[in-house]
């Protein structure tokens, strides 16, 4: 998830060589540095030319022409200098370090009380001088993917891509806005000052969403996006997770045991019960008499290697007496499962409405039913004794060679 | 024996219709010659050809396939085919899925998990005109009826089972054969029979009939 993502980001980008640093290969952005070792002064011009793929002759004419506005180039220059980190391969600078940082800061101070002083243009100069500085800032602090995506939107909002002549309409509207706004500052009209403060500051608050807005929209979608992304990978991934560890595993098994085909049958029906709880959920409540036997059923079949045809005719919810016949079918399972040699056995239970009818049933060997009476103490403790306990009745039927059936009746509700 | 010496004279042909190659091909492979498979078909429309090509004694049909499933392939054939008898054969636990292609009129439903004796037993005993209650199909019956609303209507004992057919089933559900079934009940096999094709028979009339009276129900009203 997280590379294909990465991936997108430099599917945009690389086919915009201007954004990629020369032998960083990929994303990575650059970094605005000061170049002290090439600028004139304090090589702020040259650093910004750099990132900007301008030349810095055309930098350092904008910040003298700055500088007739109250100062503000001068200023600039000198925050500039102060918040921009040297270059790290840049080679030492014409002046020590302390002096750098004592010119720079008098240029800001002699330029903020020009500013202060001269008054007229001093309402424009100190924000303008401090948004210069929080943009560069941000710029610093931002990371790498941060850059690219603020170079890919406001790219979108400059470029227009796609939609060219909207973008471009949009561009205008925004960027006279803005002017707009600034004018009706500058011009300090004859409204009334909080009118006019409130209404240039609307203006240019528009201006700025039309601007941004196509960029906060990208963002959010795109947040958007990538959660419901995530969840559904989360979700394929949970299936992955389970089709490895159960029916991957079970063929793994399968394939160890071919030479075993009781085996091979006994992981075929845990894994078919597995995956239909999966896929088709349990139909069954919790607690009922159905899930109860269904359950015994398949912890019979897991423990003793044999197939239990499971039939089941109504429900009823499970007490005390309920589960006792619950045990006692499950006992009778398990003993056709060792003593029958057949592989199959039935288990049927209907529920009517005042009784519920259990029969366990194979077609195996089967045994002289008078002979269980004390010596095979499962077939008494465990399921006539138990049953009776709980007010209920258990017939067998049986003989040698012609299988046998567990028949358990027990009443609704005896208890109450 | 009357059975075997029926099989002497003439195997059954047999059309397999299942979405799932490699199933049809080890039904194929594990039915061997005891039964005579003239065609395969892998969806519907390729098995309605199929069948009136071959015109088969019997079809083994999946409940769940694309396009419809088998409840389409009985609707669009079994007027045009009158001979041909259909066996259901899913893996489905779902009852009214089983419920519904037996009302639409196949003769029969037993698991996919059925060992190959009993599912060449089944096919049989369908071009025999008989009837195959899987245990599963005589819980789901049972289950069916015991749902059935009571109210008394003109035609109704076609609405609910005669105690002997309840006994039946429930011997059918407990894994009996028919033999078992008419030993225990000291009836003849023939009579097991009876009972289970008149069960099947309430089974694919009721619904219809319980439709008509709905309808009545609501122009009353």
């Amino acid at each position: 998830m997280r590379n294909a993502t990465a991936d997108r980001d430099h599917g945009v980008v690389s086919p915009q060589p201007a954004y990629a640093l020369p032998g960083a290969g990929g994303p990575s952005a650059p970094t605005l540095y000061r170049r002290p070792d090439r600028g004139l002064i304090g090589g702020v011009a040259r650093g910004i030319g750099e990132h900007l793929h301008i030349r810095a002759r055309w930098i350092r004419i904008g910040f003298v022409l700055l500088a007739f506005a109250g100062g503000l180039g001068i200023a600039l220059y000198g925050a500039y200098w102060i918040v921009l980190p040297t270059a790290p391969d840049a080679g030492k600078g014409r002046f020590p370090q302390w002096l750098e940082y004592l010119v720079s800061g008098l240029a800001v101070a002699g330029a903020l009380a020009a500013s202060l002083t001269q008054g007229s243009v001093g309402g424009l100069f100190l924000p303008t001088l401090l948004a210069c500085l929080g943009g560069a800032l941000i710029w610093r602090q931002a990371t790498g993917s941060d850059r690219v995506r603020m170079r890919r939107l406001s790219r979108n909002s400059l470029e227009a891509e796609g939609t060219a002549s909207m973008g471009r309409l949009r561009l205008a509207a925004g960027a006279a806005l803005v002017i707009g706004g600034a004018v009706l500052v500058l011009a300090r009209a004859d409204f009334t000052a909080i009118r006019d403060g409130l209404l240039a500051m609307a203006v240019t608050v528009i201006g700025l969403g039309l601007l941004t807005g196509p960029w906060w929209l990208g963002l959010v979608t795109q947040l958007g996006a990538e959660r419901s992304e995530r969840i559904r990978s989360q979700e394929r991934a949970d299936i992955a997770a389970h089709l490895h560890d159960s029916v991957l595993q079970t063929l793994a098994l399968i394939q160890r045991n071919a030479e075993s085909p009781r085996e091979v049958a006994r992981l075929a029906r845990g894994q078919e019960r597995e995956l239909r709880t999966l896929l088709y959920g349990n139909r069954a409540v919790t607690g009922q008499l159905a899930d109860l036997l269904r359950r015994a059923a398949a912890e019979v079949e897991d423990d003793y290697a044999v197939k239990v045809d499971v039939v089941l005719v109504g429900d009823t919810a499970i007490d005390a007496d309920m589960a006792a016949a619950v045990d006692a079918a499950r006992e009778a399972m398990v003993n056709a499962a060792k003593h029958s040699g057949v592989t199959t056995v039935s288990l049927y239970a209907e529920v009517e409405d005042d009784v519920a009818d259990i029969f366990v049933r194979d077609r195996g060997a089967g045994f002289d039913v008078d002979e269980i009476a004390d010596d095979r103490q499962g077939v008494r403790g465990s399921i006539i004794d138990r049953v009776e306990r709980h007010g209920g009745s258990v017939t067998i039927t049986s003989s040698p060679g012609s299988g046998a059936e567990v028949h358990i009746a027990m009443k609704l509700g005896s208890t109450k | 024996m009357t059975d075997s010496e029926a099989e002497a004279v003439r195997t059954p042909t047999v059309v397999l219709v299942d979405d799932h190659a490699m199933f049809r091909a080890g039904v194929r492979a594990e039915l061997g010659q005891r039964v005579d498979v003239v065609g395969e078909a892998g969806d519907p429309s390729t098995a309605l050809n199929v069948l009136r090509a071959t015109r088969p004694d019997v079809v083994l049909l999946d409940v769940h396939m694309p396009d419809g499933g088998g409840l389409a392939v009985i609707e669009k054939v079994a007027d045009s085919l009158p001979e041909t008898r259909f066996l259901a054969l899913s893996v489905s636990d779902a009852a009214e899925d089983v419920i519904a292609l037996i009302r639409a009129g196949a003769r029969g439903y037993v698991t996919k998990t059925i060992s190959a004796d009993d599912l060449a037993d089944a096919v049989r005993r369908v071009a025999d005109g008989d009837v195959v209650f899987s245990p599963r199909l005589a819980g789901f019956v049972l289950d069916a009826f015991r749902d059935a609303p009571v109210t008394p209507s003109v035609d109704a004992d076609l609405d609910q089972l005669t105690p002997r057919e309840r006994e039946v089933l429930r011997l059918l559900a407990r894994g009996y054969a028919y033999k078992e079934i008419a030993a225990e009940l000291f009836i003849s096999i023939k009579t097991v029979e009876t009972h289970a094709s008149n069960v099947l028979r309430k089974l694919q009339l009721s619904s219809r009939h319980q439709l008509t009276r709905w309808a009545a129900d609501r122009r009353m009203l």
